[in-house]
């Protein structure tokens, strides 16, 4: 079973990759900003299954997007790689420090805290006015190792570079799912005691989840702010949280794979829905979430453990 | 005797005016069978909670192998080697019984370095072994593969106490065992539990109010009262103490009134 998620992984990211070539830009652009927030959303679902929902994931996303914008501006470096890199770590960073009081918190308070962090940085960056304020500024055109594309081919760039960095996310995020500490996600969500007195600190492994999943928020803040071109106090308001929230219920939390795909039926429903609708697009997606909640309660993720069941395949 | 594993001297524990414990001084041999008896609020679990960590004492000092384990955290306890099951059983509801001890064999086999637990995967074959062993060791393998939540309250003790097995401890306090458990299932249970430890050469504290449980698997009994221990020594000498009878066993019909003896 786990030899076959392998090759339907693999098949899937190459269809993706080779999805450049057939698809218009309009939808590769569409799938870049998705797969870039699909990683939000997995940090998210690394909380999600200990327990844990936080309602200020923008704060990362932001975070890494402002990184990569300002570095950009004001050291002339161009490459990708490192803007992403650079923007993943600013975030984990500060994961890193809110972790020690945001581990200390379960449930509500631990969603209200986030949340207030995450409004914290949208009100110094509207009322900083040396970055646009409400209207944010743009970020600089990125270079690949010293390669230079324009139009077609910096798109098709920047979609391989979200889809590499997704892959390797998604690779390292399913081997810390079978590891002990992050196996103890459901058993944190059990029992606490317990695990305490297994020998393991509750804060620790709290901590790290956090770590990862701010890492996480800041890498796929990193890859939006590349590919949409500008970043602005948006990306940390409550609403950009509330997205990442409502993909992780529609995708599920039983394995990686589904925030990516979750992510991709989000960003499609909604352009779907705006263009379609352009009064009534929120009353669409809203819907939208209320059937997976009535119908899918597990996420996109339980479908295919559900076909598996109706086979009489047993599970792994 | 051979060198005591765990030595207590004057421990005690206040809670504002409250004294839960006190002047507690007891010294267990290793692989001593210990049956600690007493009645409700006699400082028991007060005591199994300062040696293990999750109380920390007023006064007086803990020492396990001869390394001062006074006020250390309870998963720093737990590392060295003591461990504990619970009154109620702590067990993770949402996993299979195997799923459960084999989180527990995982914890103890991983590397104890900062990143150990991140980087060691839980099915690793020395966890998925010793769970396997455990769950034959305490007679639980027909439940393997069924949720926790669902087991019957004799089961989840047995896992709650292969949980504290693993990892391989040298001494396991078990806060009463067979709380919870019909009369007629108690000894059974006493059975399997007892044989699993002995196999494991684990030294044993268990706080039990059944008389005749402690009086056939304990070798040695802590009779506590009023937060502190009156009576040391064998089963049959310490059950027959006409003191113990009083305060504790309520055995003496005239004892009854005293209202010390346990529901």
């Amino acid at each position: 079973m786990i030899q076959h998620s392998r090759i339907i992984a693999s098949s899937a990211f190459l269809a993706a990759a080779a999805a450049v070539f057939v698809l218009p830009d309009w939808m590769i652009s569409l799938a870049t900003i998705a797969f870039a927030n699909g990683l939000v959303v997995l940090g998210l679902i690394v909380l999600w299954r200990a327990g844990l929902v936080s309602f200020g994931q923008a704060l990362y996303y932001c975070i890494g997007a402002y990184a990569v914008a300002l570095v950009g501006r004001w050291t002339g470096i161009t490459d990708a790689i490192l803007l992403v890199l650079i923007g993943g770590a600013c975030a984990g960073l500060v994961s890193f420090v809110v972790g020690f009081l945001l581990a200390r918190y379960r449930e509500i308070f631990f969603a209200m805290l986030s949340l207030a962090l995450s409004m914290i940085l949208y009100g110094v960056l509207v009322k900083t006015e040396s970055l646009g304020s409400t209207d944010g500024f743009s970020v600089i055109v990125p270079t690949f190792l010293g390669y230079a594309p324009h139009q077609d081919g910096l798109l098709a760039a920047l979609y391989w570079l979200v889809l590499a960095v997704c892959a390797i996310a998604a690779l390292l995020v399913d081997a810390y799912f079978h590891s002990v500490a992050g196996a103890l996600a459901v058993p944190l969500r059990d029992n606490e005691i317990r695990v305490e007195f297994l020998g393991l600190s509750v804060s620790r492994l709290i901590h790290t989840k956090l770590v990862i999943s701010g890492l996480l928020g800041g890498l796929g803040g990193a890859l939006a702010a590349l590919a949409v071109g500008h970043v602005d106090p948006n990306m940390s308001y409550w609403t950009t949280s509330g997205e990442f929230v409502f993909i992780t219920i529609l995708a599920g939390a039983g394995s990686v794979g589904p925030a990516f795909v979750g992510s991709l039926l989000f960003e499609s429903v909604r352009s779907f829905a705006v263009a379609m609708l352009p009064q009534l697009w929120q009353l669409l997606l809203g819907s939208v979430l209320l059937l997976t909640i009535l119908f899918l309660p597990q996420g996109l993720g339980s479908l295919i453990t559900r076909l598996r069941w109706r086979r009489g395949v047993e599970a792994p | 005797m051979s060198a005591p594993i765990l030595s207590v001297r004057d421990l005690g524990k206040r809670f504002g005016s409250m004294i839960a414990a006190r002047d507690i001084t007891v010294s267990l041999p290793a692989q001593q069978t210990v049956g600690v008896i007493g009645s409700n609020g006699a400082g028991k679990t007060t005591f199994i909670n300062m040696v293990t960590g999750h109380l920390r004492p007023t006064h007086g000092a803990i020492h396990f192998e001869d390394r001062d384990i006074t006020g250390l955290p309870s998963r720093t306890i737990k590392a060295m080697g003591i461990s504990r099951s619970f009154q109620v059983a702590q067990i993770f509801p949402s996993l299979t019984a195997f799923d459960n001890i084999c989180v527990a064999a995982a914890i103890g086999h991983a590397p104890k370095h900062v990143m150990g637990h991140v980087w060691t995967p839980l099915r690793s074959p020395e966890a998925v072994s010793e769970a396997e062993t455990l769950l034959d060791l305490f007679a639980i393998r027909r439940y393997r593969d069924t949720l926790a939540v669902t087991l019957p309250q004799g089961v989840r003790k047995l896992l709650d106490i292969g949980m504290a097995v693993a990892g391989s401890p040298r001494l396991l306090l078990l806060d009463e065992p067979t709380s919870g458990i019909s009369i007629e299932e108690k000894f059974d249970l006493m059975q399997v539990i007892m044989s699993a430890l002995r196999n494991r050469k684990i030294t044993v504290l268990f706080v039990e109010h059944d008389m005749e449980i402690v009086e056939r698997f304990a070798e040695r009994v802590l009779a506590f009262y009023d937060g502190t221990v009156i009576a040391d020594g064998t089963p049959a000498a310490t059950l027959a103490d006409e003191r113990i009878q009083t305060l504790i066993s309520g055995s003496r019909p005239n004892a009854a009134k005293g209202g010390f003896a346990d529901v």
